[in-house]
């Protein structure tokens, strides 16, 4: 992958419900093949903007260029799954929903497949889970899961929305590993997290938001004292009486 | 009665009827089955019995434009179950009201306006015929019908089998992956009205959604997987239409509440001593393993 070709640019993009901007006039680039963490306080549009970024929200105004992607070749692995736990589909055929761009709603299972999904598991460290049904696993290993289905879904951009919630040290470490490893492999990473520690060791990029940009960039010079009080400044609620916004474009 | 050709046997020998009815149950099972165990475990359960009663004002119509004829109430109650449906989904995705209240605000009003009509032409032996059927008096175009709607069902669940599946199970990533979530949720709906209107031809509107529900429930408790808890479910179905065909037959009970009453029994079996999840499992305790 050309990393110097632009992956995801943002035009004077606000995003936001029932009018109320919850990402406010955003520009920038998330390069080809960098790996980014998106930080800042809670309510601050980092889950907003990646919803924006994989088509799940129409922008308010301002517009997402994927440079010729569509939201479908974007990897999601949203913060509050909505993956119902209790259902009865095994680890295999949850991970094997990874090749869904390859075989889409009819295609048989060639051997390949079975083979890549075997890797897959082996990868996060589930071999040997294949026949189990999900509802049999802990929260880290249906993450793990997760993992070995996005592994599969081979796309150029990957966004994962706080991963690491509630994982594990181990866990977390084993997960970050496969994150390193889609990095080496010229994907675009956009990873929200909340660890700071763990962003200033992994990401060499980050985004700080507060509902709009306090900085973007190399992470050490976005994690300063000065910006990260800048974020917590930030005011959470919506103003009712907000009037129209008539910002210029950037 | 103690001969066992006699008892289990012979009234599907003797009588045409008996022959038919059995031939219903059958079709009945293949189509609800499925269609039941996705309600389940889609936590749909409740709107299949709104949706269920949301065909009545349809058969109404059918009825008083027509009198007790088949196709008529038929058509009346698909038409109506779909529109119901359908303003439900639209109800849901265009306004803040979830899709449950929706269907309950919507059924409600579907019965008063469907028991409105009836009783303004009918006696209340047509009411109790539209509201319980009577699966004994099901002749060739009723099987015809019932038969083809079990067909359609069985093909299209294979068809849609894999987004379907996706769908209930993670719906985020099937529309992330541009997979039509709710276009299989819509057409999952007409399956569901089309089984309700089949089993409203045997059972009758309040006993319809016994044969989609009670199966499906009971086989959650057997069933490891989506497909063979499908397959118990069609199996749990037709053994409650025979065991409730004989029962009535031998016991002079009205059909529909008998197959119905048996499909019970079987969930409350299930319930009780089903290989997972029931309260016998809960409670057995066997020597730990050691790993």
């Amino acid at each position: 992958m050309n990393r110097s070709m632009p992956a995801i640019t943002l035009h004077d993009l606000t995003l936001g419900y029932e009018r109320h901007p919850a990402v406010h006039h955003l520009s920038g680039v998330f390069a080809s093949g960098t790996m980014t963490a998106i930080v800042g306080p809670n309510g601050s549009g980092k889950t907003t903007l990646l919803k924006g970024i994989t088509g799940f929200l129409r922008p308010l105004a301002g517009a997402i260029d994927r440079g010729g992607l569509k939201p479908k070749d974007i990897a999601y692995l949203p913060q509050h799954l909505e993956a119902d736990r209790s259902f009865p589909i095994t680890v295999l055929d949850t991970v094997l929903l990874g090749l869904w761009q390859e075989i889409g709603m009819f295609a048989g299972m060639q051997r390949t497949h079975w083979d890549r999904v075997t890797q897959a598991l082996f990868t996060v460290g589930l071999a040997g889970f294949e026949t189990r049904t999900v509802n049999e696993l802990s929260g880290g290993q249906f993450q793990r899961v997760m993992f070995a289905r996005m592994s599969l879904q081979n796309a150029p951009v990957l966004v994962l929305d706080e991963p690491f919630n509630g994982i594990d040290q181990q866990t977390t470490a084993d997960l970050l590993e496969v994150v390193r490893r889609w990095h080496a492999e010229g994907r675009t990473i956009l990873v929200v997290a909340h660890d700071l520690a763990l962003v200033r060791d992994f990401f060499p990029q980050t985004l700080l938001l507060a509902r709009e940009m306090i900085a973007w960039g190399e992470t050490r010079q976005v994690l300063t004292a000065a910006h990260l009080d800048r974020a917590r400044t930030m005011s959470e609620a919506w103003d009712q009486s907000a009037a129209i916004c008539r910002q210029e474009a950037a | 009665m103690s001969d066992p050709f006699a008892l289990f046997i012979a009234p599907f020998g003797e009588f045409l009827f008996m022959r038919h009815a059995l031939a219903a149950c059958l079709a009945l099972a293949l189509g609800c089955g499925p269609v039941g165990m996705l309600l389940v475990l889609r936590r749909m359960s409740l709107m299949g019995d709104a949706l269920s009663h949301a065909v009545l004002p349809g058969a109404a119509v059918g009825f008083l434009l027509s009198g007790l004829s088949l196709y008529a109430m038929t058509i009346g109650g698909a038409v109506a179950g779909l529109l119901v449906a359908l303003i439900a989904g639209a109800v849901s995705r265009c306004t803040t009201l979830r899709e449950d209240a929706s269907f309950a605000a919507l059924y409600l009003v579907a019965i008063a306006v469907g028991v409105l009509i009836i009783s303004m032409r009918g006696t209340s032996i047509d009411l109790i015929h539209v509201l319980f059927g009577t699966i004994l008096a099901v002749d060739d175009p009723a099987l015809i019908l019932v038969a083809a709607i079990a067909t359609l069902t069985l093909f299209t669940l294979a068809l849609i089998y894999r987004p379907l599946i996706v769908e209930c199970f993670d719906p985020d990533f099937l529309r992330s992956v541009g997979g039509h979530g709710g276009a299989m949720h819509s057409i999952f709906l007409v399956l569901v009205v089309l089984n309700l209107v089949a089993g409203f031809t045997a059972l009758g509107t309040l006993m319809a959604v016994g044969m989609l529900m009670l199966p499906a429930a009971a086989a959650h408790f057997w069933g490891r997987h989506f497909w063979s808890a499908s397959l118990i479910a069609v199996v749990i179905a037709f053994f409650s239409g025979y065991s409730g065909l004989l029962l009535s037959f031998h016991c002079n009970l009205p059909s529909g509440p008998a197959i119905i009453l048996v499909a019970g029994c079987c969930y409350a079996f299930s319930l009780l001593f089903g290989a997972k999840g029931s309260l016998l499992s809960r409670y057995r305790s066997g020597p730990h393993l050691t790993g």
